[in-house]
């Protein structure tokens, strides 16, 4: 079972470089499925937590106006090679995944 | 055996961060509702920022191409060099509902975010930038040619 989140981490001089895709399809609830003529139903992230060595160092609130497999990036000081870096998302479905890294 | 060890480590991992900060109903709780589900660009301000004036700043700059093919996927990339940032909103004016994304940010991020977002109809990109002085925005105007939203 292989986790939706790719995530990479760059260090430099005590900056860390933090970008993540996710697998997830970010449905706006707005289309309309062309074989039933039905609303495919909002399926979007809410909520993303990232933690850096257990404290959140980013925390995201999310719309259905995130792109599909949505791409973030965001940079912070003060890590270190070692430190662990997590990364946990929950969706309207109430759906969840998270992934933790090494930097 | 390596499926078992992976999917050990796996729930193990999941479970150590839903006990800490990850609760799904607690930060489902959390989520802005009035703020998202606004339809009118000043309603959505009002609702993240409640009681606050904002006023522009030539501190921020949103990295978005001007003109873009595909409404559906827009890069954004925001950057400002204002002290004690707290979060980074994203909004579109012209979107069904006008927030697209907030992030808080810890005391040691950077002034930097950076995702792909939806844009339904030709529209201004806004960047607030939420610090300990204030609350701050700039904004960009994007040129769409298919519609996002769906």
């Amino acid at each position: 079972m292989s986790s939706s989140i790719r995530l990479r981490t760059k260090l430099r001089d005590g900056i860390a470089t933090v970008s993540t895709i996710i697998r997830h399809p970010m449905e706006t609830g707005f289309r309309i499925d062309p074989e039933s003529g039905e609303k495919i139903p909002a399926h979007y992230i809410k909520h993303i937590t990232v933690l850096h060595n257990n404290n959140a160092v980013l925390s995201c609130d999310w719309s259905r106006a995130v792109a599909k497999n949505p791409y973030l990036s965001f940079m912070f000081e003060g890590a270190r090679a070692g430190d662990t870096l997590s990364l946990s998302w929950v969706d309207n479905a109430g759906q969840t995944d998270s992934v933790e890294t090494r930097m | 055996m390596l499926r078992r060890a992976s999917l050990k480590l796996l729930l193990s991992g999941s479970l150590a961060l839903l006990g800490s900060v990850l609760l799904p109903v607690k930060v489902l709780a959390k989520w802005n509702k009035a703020a998202f589900t606004a339809t009118d660009i000043n309603a959505a301000l009002a609702a993240c920022f409640p009681g606050q004036t904002i006023n522009r700043s030539e501190q921020i700059d949103i990295g978005v191409h001007p003109v873009v093919e595909n409404g559906a996927v827009v890069p954004v990339k925001i950057n400002t060099g204002l002290p004690n940032i707290e979060s980074i909103s994203i909004f579109v004016d012209k979107n069904p509902n006008p927030l697209i994304a907030n992030f808080d940010l810890s005391p040691n991020c950077i002034g930097f975010v950076s995702s792909r977002i939806k844009v339904q109809e030709p529209s201004n990109i806004i960047a607030v930038v939420k610090t300990t002085a204030g609350v701050f925005k700039t904004q960009t105007f994007v040129e769409v040619h298919e519609a996002g939203c769906g």
